[in-house]
């Protein structure tokens, strides 16, 4: 359908029945869109302000941490998609099929997406603990008794991990579960005719899952991509609750960045830090949003 | 009010009902006085308000606490900018205040008489061009190394005046299985103090080295002297000098460890030591102070963090209570009371005639005869209005071994660039 077919459209809905919620959107959607627009492009310290045209931008991408922040902001939103992709098939595989207590598993799965994001980070952290932490006390222990003296690694804080790794394991734990429903409502959706015609051919499990599965179930992989990449590329919450960025820079994402500058009292240049995050947000997510719609039509 | 008037006016109402709200239209004797959540302000506030009702009746002072660090700076800012600040409020004095716009928005206290009760060295930190805004609160805080006296006996060490007998120190230590140098970079702030504590010797060298650095002349990364600071963590680092989870250790467990005799020096600030007493009562006197050394031992002197002021909104309503009251706390009186309280005074109030009392633990008695001597520089932040947001995020990136002193120096240099452009300084 194309978009002036589209307006000819007369909207079903009266325009007094939609103003109360146009409103709500004007002022709290469209009107802080278009300020934050302007106020990144002013020396703002709350108290006053001064236009200073593009100074914003140019100082934001001088920021020394800025190219760790892009770079881990993509690594995150990758690593974390990309396995929510593998484990959430994997689950919904497992969790559609004949099993027992189905119900109470899959409570047990989407269980972590009901858990505050806070608590759940700052619970790994103390877990991920070099000394205290019970992951550590696990390693130690385990090393003793094949007499391996050990010190765990420091998940979190030591530079070489990577610690930004440890975060997205901790993502993926915790949004495993969406995905997984996802997938199920996908595999539900799959005509039984398919693998019964499958069956009388001789083909295997593996076939029915190369064959059948894994191409018809392409709108719920859509879904969880989309939604679990654009979750990753805008991730801060678990990131500031389990390492704050740190350490150093080492796992700083857009969003942190931004944030540090907000708390430093730099409103104007973290606001187009922000401004900045939406264009990079757009830039990625729509090139996978085509693909993905594309493919969806061909099939 | 029909469904729909009440979806509007709810979130309108979140949305202005902070402004709007009216202050109580009690008597105007009844004031509020925002202070930071730490236990030893709290406990002081407290002492302060219930002497300050008992000498004055009918005038009240109703306690609203505040977060610290860059969540209170914010939340200082917008009150401030809603117009919505408490009638006194108590914050940093130096840098941060600067940040507050405070001849827009604060009340100038230049010409009260209670100002006579201020030492005039106090002014600068307080002050925008001649107006004054603000009497302090509290006592000053030294930054420089606490040390654990028991680990110096029994390894017979003495009191280091130059960094090389600093870290001859250190090795023997070591040799002895304690670790020399605690740090503790789970919360970044206490990465700090090797750099800040380290002003003393950078002004000494440099008298002009504040004025020159606010204007943009003088660099951490250009200037030798100044760049040491960064250059002592890279090399404690590099001599494995720290504790084993120093990535991971918290500053409570920082001050257990110095403590315990566990770690032998930790580069800290007086303010630790009422943490330590409540944490270690016991090995309270263990703890000792000394200056952070530099090359020379006859300059040999501490970093001092002046405290911070209390402070009236320009918008307050009842700035005449409200100036009573910031006065009273100038007086003898509420020193006093806040000498009774346990574990607050760690260095010298900047009020005529105030004494800190004598009963004090070993570490700040150290603190005082650098006091005596006359040997003290005030910290950098409160000389100079610019200090860069992610200093402590450089430094434990120097302290871990992701990058090199002169690399840092030079990433500071640039993070104080932001600060520097957004108060709007000449030279930048």
């Amino acid at each position: 359908m194309s978009k002036a077919k589209q307006s000819k459209i007369k909207n079903p809905y009266s325009y007094a029945l939609v103003a109360p919620i146009g409103i709500i959107f004007a002022i709290f959607f469209v009107i802080p869109t278009i300020v934050s627009f302007f106020f990144s492009m002013t020396r703002w310290t709350l108290f006053d302000w001064e236009f200073v045209g593009f100074e914003n931008f140019v100082q934001y991408f001088k920021e020394a941490s800025l190219a760790i922040g892009f770079k881990n902001t993509l690594i995150y939103g990758v690593v974390t998609s990309g396995l929510k992709v593998i484990f959430g098939l994997a689950l919904a595989l497992l969790l559609t099929g004949r099993l027992r207590a189905k119900g109470f598993l899959r409570s047990v799965v989407y269980f972590p997406v009901l858990v505050s994001t806070i608590g759940v980070g700052f619970t790994f952290s103390i877990l991920m603990d070099p000394n205290y932490g019970a992951i550590n006390k696990a390693i130690v222990a385990f090393g003793k008794t094949i007499g391996w003296e050990t010190y765990g690694p420091g998940w979190l804080v030591d530079p070489n991990l990577l610690p930004l790794f440890s975060v997205a394991f901790v993502d993926v734990w915790k949004g495993v579960g969406i995905a997984t429903v996802l997938y199920m409502a996908g595999l539900a959706s799959i005509p039984q005719e398919y693998y019964e015609a499958l069956a009388v051919d001789g083909g295997g499990a593996w076939d029915k899952f190369r064959n059948i599965t894994l191409p018809l179930v392409r709108p719920a992989t859509a879904a969880v991509v989309i939604l679990s990449f654009i979750g990753g590329l805008r991730s801060f919450d678990l990131i500031w609750a389990m390492t704050n960025g740190g350490p150093g820079f080492l796992s700083d994402v857009i969003a942190s960045i931004n944030y540090k500058q907000y708390q430093a009292g730099f409103y104007g240049l973290a606001t187009a830090g922000n401004v900045i995050l939406l264009f990079f947000v757009l830039a990625i997510v729509g090139p996978v949003y085509w693909f993905f719609n594309k493919k969806e039509k061909q099939a | 009010m029909t469904k729909r008037g009440i979806a509007l006016a709810l979130p309108l109402a979140l949305v202005f009902g902070a402004t709007v709200a009216a202050p109580s239209q009690a008597a105007d004797t009844e004031i509020t006085w925002l202070v930071d959540n730490g236990q030893a302000n709290q406990d002081a506030a407290n002492a302060l308000i219930a002497a300050y009702e008992k000498a004055n009746p009918g005038n009240k002072v109703t306690l609203v606490l505040r977060p610290g660090g860059t969540d209170g700076d914010n939340l200082v800012k917008t009150k401030l900018a809603t117009g919505s600040m408490e009638d006194v409020f108590t914050y940093n004095s130096g840098s941060l205040f600067q940040a507050l716009a405070p001849s827009k928005n604060l009340l100038e206290m230049t010409n009260e008489p209670f100002m006579k009760n201020v030492l005039s060295g106090f002014y600068p930190v307080v002050s925008v061009g001649k107006k004054v805004y603000g009497v302090p609160f509290g006592t000053a805080s030294v930054g420089g190394i606490l040390y654990n006296k028991k680990v110096y006996a029994k390894l017979k060490l003495k009191i280091p005046t130059t960094w090389a007998e600093f870290m001859a120190n250190n090795k023997k230590i070591k040799a002895a299985g304690i670790d020399p140098v605690i740090q503790s970079y789970k919360e970044t702030w206490t990465s700090q103090l090797f750099v800040l504590a380290d002003y003393f010797n950078v002004q000494a060298a440099y008298p002009n080295f504040a004025a020159d650095y606010t204007a943009n002349k003088e660099k951490y990364a250009k200037n030798k002297v100044a760049l040491r600071g960064f250059q002592y963590i890279e090399e404690n680092k590099k001599l494995n000098y720290f504790n084993r989870d120093y990535a991971s250790t918290t500053y409570a467990q920082a001050l257990d460890k110095l403590a315990l005799g566990q770690g032998a020096h930790y580069p800290m600030a007086t303010w630790a030591i009422p943490q330590i007493a409540a944490q270690q009562p016991a090995n309270l006197e263990d703890v000792g102070f000394f200056a952070q050394p530099g090359p020379k031992a006859s300059v040999n002197g501490v970093t001092v963090w002046v405290p911070s002021g209390t402070y009236i909104p320009a918008a307050t309503k009842n700035a005449a209570a409200a100036k009573k009251f910031v006065g009273w706390m100038t007086s003898a009186k509420a020193v006093d009371v806040m000498n009774g309280v346990e574990g607050f005074a760690g260095g010298p109030y900047y009020i005529k005639g105030a004494n800190i009392p004598n009963a004090l633990p070993g570490a700040v008695q150290d603190v005082m005869k650098y006091f005596a001597k006359n040997a003290t520089a005030p910290a950098l932040e409160f000389v100079s209005p610019i200090k860069g947001p992610n200093l402590e995020k450089i430094l434990v990136e120097v302290g871990l071994g992701i990058t090199t002193a002169a690399k840092a120096a030079a990433a500071y240099d640039a993070d104080v660039v932001k600060q520097a452009k957004q108060l709007g300084l000449k030279g930048w």
